[in-house]
């Protein structure tokens, strides 16, 4: 089964802090169960496009704006959800601070039935 | 021979082997469910005519097994998941069938799926009671005070998310397990206190039976042997803890009234478990509960028992009650010391206790403060009466203005 591990902060890393979590994901990431992940910079970066279809709204910043925002997603795909949360459990060991939500993936195609 | 009761008892004693079973089949509780159902209406409508067959659960997972894949057959939109397993099952039907079948036992799979971590407490309790134990929703929704329609969310919500997120239907791994065993054994131990605290025996039974099921799925594990002893040593007060709707005080109890049979049983069970090293938390709180039932009470041991458990638990409700025992070694004052340093105040055995103490040291109106804190906290009937009965001992002026 595929699962994507939301990667949260929930506090603010200092750079040697986050060189320390760069350190421990690494190799996370490089194991053959992985299918894909993506990082993603701070929320005050987002833009958000919002509102009704004929006028969509544009939004400076995330759509929740809270403390704790999305960091990044890491698609895995493992037997179930034992596994992959074993995969979380140790990846939140690399910092106090980090959340990670498990998901199980959609497998199938959006329309197929 | 009464054909329908003995369907009722099958029903009784073979619900969760035949569900287990079943979800080992199709790797899919809903279904399941729904096919073991089907099984047990074909057993109602036959045994009665044709007698109980000679291997019953073996019967009802054939039946049962057969109605699934004919399900699985019939189903619209077939996902590659249930058409392999269709393709494996149908495959198996071609083989010459084994005399006598037999299937292994796997509601230990099932009791740790319905117990994983990623389900809450509340979803744990029901689908343990529903898949294990055979209630109903409308029993369960019953037995938690809760509607029908909430529970049977629940139920639903907890199966779909045990099929979606891929919840595994196995024994975990060693280092795992014994934090996932204690996950069922604080379900188990929930749903008797649900019963116990509330004076209802039904629930405790349930309770009892799901242990024993344990006991039969672990016969080697301590903490299982001591969650059935715990529960059997305090059940058996069940007809002496009540005297027209007041709750009695243990030292007040009829004795001819306890269960000796059961209280036999718990002892044999607690001899057992104690035999192994580091007793765990339901060894001890079972070893607790029997020095509690003799007389006179050996207060060193169990002041000694509970420090053991406050250790292993950590928990403030342990340190109240070995409080207890410190007050009978060395008076209430001694006790109300350690009573005092604990962060209880929503709890009220806090407040009921420590106005016994406060009572015993001779410091009357505090007492009777913390008795009325107890009153209003107590949810049931017998309690309420015996802790009014208790403060109105304390003022008996104003009891009589009233």
């Amino acid at each position: 089964m595929q699962y994507a591990l939301l990667i949260h902060r929930t506090t603010e890393a200092t750079p040697e802090e986050r060189r320390e979590v760069e350190a421990g994901v690494a190799p996370v990431l490089g194991r053959p169960y992985v299918r894909s992940w993506t990082r993603l910079h701070p929320p005050e970066t987002a833009t958000t496009v919002h509102g009704p279809r004929e006028a969509p709204l544009l939004t400076d910043g995330p759509f929740i704006d809270t403390k704790e925002y999305l960091a990044g997603i890491i698609v895995i795909e493992v037997a179930d959800l034992d596994a992959a949360l074993a995969v979380a459990a140790e990846l939140q060991a690399l910092r106090p601070g980090l959340a990670i939500e498990v998901r199980p993936v959609r497998e199938e195609v959006p329309g197929g039935g | 021979m009464a054909g329908e009761d003995a369907v009722e008892a099958a029903f009784r004693a073979h619900w969760g082997r035949v569900l287990a079973t079943l979800v080992g089949i199709f790797r899919d509780l809903e279904l399941a469910e729904e096919v073991a159902q089907d099984a047990f209406v074909v057993a109602a409508e036959r045994w009665p005519r044709e007698g109980e067959p000679a291997n019953p659960v073996a019967w009802l997972v054939t039946v049962a097994r057969n109605r699934g894949i004919d399900r699985i057959r019939r189903r619209a939109a077939l996902d590659d998941r249930t058409r392999a397993i269709a393709a494996e099952l149908a495959r198996g039907d071609r083989r010459p069938p084994a005399e006598p079948t037999t299937f292994r036992d796997e509601r230990l799979e099932l009791v740790l799926t319905c117990c994983h971590p990623a389900l809450s407490r509340a979803a744990q309790v029901a689908l343990t009671l529903r898949t294990l134990g055979g209630l109903s929703t409308e029993e369960i929704a019953r037995a938690f005070l809760t509607p029908v329609d909430t529970m049977s969310k629940r139920l639903t919500r907890a199966k779909h998310k045990i099929r979606t997120a891929g919840i595994p239907f196995a024994v975990p791994d060693d280092h795992q397990l014994p934090d996932r065993l204690a996950a069922v054994l604080a379900v188990v131990y929930l749903i008797f206190n649900q019963g116990w605290g509330d004076g209802r025996p039904d629930l405790a039974a349930e309770a009892i039976r799901l242990g024993r099921a344990l006991v039969e799925l672990m016969p080697d594990e301590p903490e299982a042997l001591g969650l059935l002893a715990l529960m059997l040593l305090d059940d058996a007060r069940r007809d002496a803890r009540q005297s027209d709707g007041v709750l009695v005080p243990l030292d007040e109890q009829d004795r001819s009234r306890w269960d000796d049979r059961q209280l036999r049983e718990g002892r044999d069970l607690l001899e057992r478990a104690v035999v192994r090293p580091d007793p765990g938390p339901y060894v001890v709180q079972a070893a607790i509960a029997d020095l509690h039932l003799h007389r006179p009470r050996d207060w060193v041991q169990i002041e000694a028992l509970y420090a053991v458990l406050s250790r292993l638990t950590g928990s403030p409700v342990v340190e109240l009650n070995r409080a207890v025992a410190v007050a009978e070694l060395d008076g209430p004052e001694a006790a109300l010391a350690v009573v005092d340093t604990l962060a209880l105040d929503g709890y009220r055995y806090y407040h009921s206790t420590r106005a016994e103490l406060l009572r015993r040291a001779g410091r009357t109106e505090c007492a009777a403060a913390a008795y009325a804190r107890a009153v209003e906290l107590a949810e049931t009937g017998p309690e309420r009466l015996l802790l009014a009965r208790r403060l109105a001992e304390l003022q008996p002026d104003r009891v009589r203005s009233r």
